[in-house]
């Protein structure tokens, strides 16, 4: 049976060339680039590229790039490393209610030592607005992060209002552009940002790339305490093998930004306007124009997300979902219940993202799929009897 | 995959859906805050179950239980069908994941209040439906405040688990008292910590 994978917000597959790069700093160039001689050269010579890629992609200078392990290190890098090194200066951090557990739970950990957060709400298509950010500032506040874009929703966030309104307090910001980078154009000077988090692994790179970009002169204090790499702010020998592929997945992201993000945006139409037509009571989650190319995700009426996902997995198709029954933790998306909407509604989440070789006939082949999965989890539905019986009143 | 071939087949192949107008007994458990919801109508002769259908909203495990549950039951006595317990569901079924095992505990549940609406119409009782339910529905948009505790049973950190079912480290299946707010044991017929009576 032919898969089609609609769950890049998950892993996207290596993107042409990538694995190419990186076999020969598993085998013969296996130098480590903090050693002196040639091999060592080699090695250190391959990150640097690599940090060049990466800083091009986001306009930041190659000395503004810290690589980590992924997004979350990058995240909780920001986080507790700018609290932590501004504690002087306040300790109440600013946060929007729909961000990554990594931002959510470490400002839960800055708390242990003495941090208040305050969570902005967001609206129904789960936006940000910068005045509500302005509100919550407060005298003591040290650091603002709100995501540029929610991989649960697709929402991109205004995050170059939202700076504005933080520097005008004077206080620092930092975005987790992980569900962004790589697929809609980051420039960190046009934001105006502190820090932002990447990872290649949202782009074709492999899984253990990513990186925080940190402005110049800004101080952070070190997770993980080691040797001088990445500046010190990082120590432990670096992953050559992965900052070489999110190098090289950063080079392929620039070059075929505008082309891919067009070809996307046109299948991502596609799905948003023929799912809807294909099945009745059904919302699409986020908002319908500042959204990722690739996402496309709704709230599908009186069935159950994992249900939905094991039926389409049976039928081919690779999606995701936010409804409770997914999570291990048998709890609803915190991002879906911040946009207002109830628990039985949550529970139909339906999320697909689109990778780069998805097609228009995959598009349609999953409009034509769909309608019978749902039509056999609602027959099956007390929900869908229930408000059958309403309805024929 | 996460699930069982046998549960997959269920999942799949649900054996007995739907619902029955002129059921002798109907039993609801479960509300979508927790994920899942499942209806029971059952029709008895002879003291038999000879007609059972149900209706589940709820995730593959759910569904596959519901099933599950239906083809143990069906044509037993009414005291075989209430000796069903969750563990020989689950076993059935060759095992479900950890983390939905309160699933399997749901389909029995549902089962047994068919039972006990169908006893309770033949004593004069007028429900329709005998519900039961770990939680009462929320309100919508009704913002309730984090709970913190533990788990009583593994000691687990429940911070930040607002709406819980079961404990997301030994998957106990908790209700929350009505009196104190504190988490309990599913199981127990009142509550652990202030002694007020648990409704089932």
């Amino acid at each position: 049976m032919k898969r089609i994978y609609l769950d890049h917000i998950a892993a996207t597959p290596l993107g042409p060339g990538v694995l190419e790069a990186m076999l020969p700093y598993f085998g013969e160039r296996f130098g480590n680039p903090q050693s002196l001689h040639s091999e060592g050269q080699e090695a250190a010579e391959a990150v640097a590229g690599a940090r060049e890629n990466v800083a091009r992609l986001i306009n930041a200078s190659e000395s503004e790039i810290l690589f980590t392990a992924g997004g979350t290190e990058a995240n909780n890098l920001a986080l507790k490393g700018l609290a932590l090194a501004n504690r002087a200066k306040g300790t109440h951090l600013v946060l929007s209610a729909v961000e990554h557990s990594s931002v959510l739970n470490a400002a839960k950990s800055l708390e242990k030592s003495g941090f208040t957060t305050t969570l902005v709400p967001v609206d129904q298509d789960a936006l940000v607005d910068p005045a509500e950010v302005e509100k919550a500032l407060r005298k003591e506040t040290v650091l603002v992060s709100v995501m540029l874009a929610n991989s649960e929703v697709g929402t991109i966030e205004p995050v170059a209002e939202i700076v504005k309104v933080a520097k005008a307090r004077g206080v620092l910001v930092h975005t987790d552009a992980v569900a962004a980078a790589g697929n809609i154009p980051v420039d960190v000077r046009a934001l105006g940002v502190d820090a932002l988090s990447l990872a290649g692994d949202q782009f074709y790179g492999p899984k253990g790339g990513a990186a925080l970009f940190l402005k110049k002169g800004t101080r952070l204090l070190p997770l993980l305490d080691g040797g001088i790499q990445e500046g010190g702010r990082r120590g432990g020998t670096e992953n050559v093998p992965a900052i070489v592929g999110f190098g090289a997945a950063a080079e392929l992201a620039a070059a075929a930004m505008a082309e891919r993000s067009a070809r996307m945006t046109a299948l991502r139409d596609r799905l948003i306007e023929g799912l809807p037509r294909a099945v009745d009571h059904i919302i699409l989650s986020g908002h319908r124009e500042r959204r990722l190319p690739h996402q496309a995700g709704f709230f599908v009426r009186f069935v159950e997300g994992e249900a939905m996902l094991l039926s389409l997995d049976m039928k081919g198709f690779a999606a995701s979902s936010g409804s409770a029954c997914t999570s291990k933790a048998l709890k609803a998306s915190h991002v879906h219940l911040a946009m207002g909407f109830d628990h039985a509604t949550v529970q139909g989440s339906l999320v697909f993202s689109l990778i780069d070789t998805t097609t228009a006939e995959d598009i349609d082949a999953l409009i034509e799929a769909f309608p019978p999965v749902i039509d056999r989890l609602r027959k099956m539905s007390p929900l869908y009897t229930e408000f059958l019986k309403e309805k024929g009143r | 995959m996460i699930y069982t071939d046998k549960v997959m087949d269920h999942f799949a192949n649900p054996r007995n859906v739907g619902t029955l107008p002129d059921a002798d007994g109907v039993g609801q458990v479960g509300n979508p805050v927790c994920g899942d919801m499942m209806t029971f109508y059952v029709k008895v002769h002879d003291g038999k179950l000879a007609d059972i259908k149900f209706q589940t909203f709820g995730c593959g495990a759910a569904i596959a239980v519901s099933s599950m549950v239906s083809e143990m039951a069906l044509g037993k006595t009414l005291a075989e069908a209430m000796a069903i317990t969750n563990e020989k569901v689950a076993e059935e079924l060759g095992g479900l994941p950890k983390n939905k095992m309160h699933c399997s505990n749901l389909g029995a549940d549902a089962l047994h209040l068919a039972v006990r609406n169908y006893r309770d119409r033949a004593a004069g009782g007028t429900a329709k439906m005998a519900v039961g339910g770990e939680h009462e529905p929320e309100g919508e948009g009704e913002a309730e405040g984090e709970k913190t505790g533990s788990c009583p049973y593994c000691e687990g950190p429940l911070e930040g688990f607002e709406e819980l079912c079961a404990c997301k480290h030994c998957h106990t299946d908790l209700v929350e008292c009505p009196a104190c707010g504190k988490y309990t044991k599913k199981a127990e017929a009142a509550c652990t910590h202030c002694g007020a009576a648990l409704s089932k």
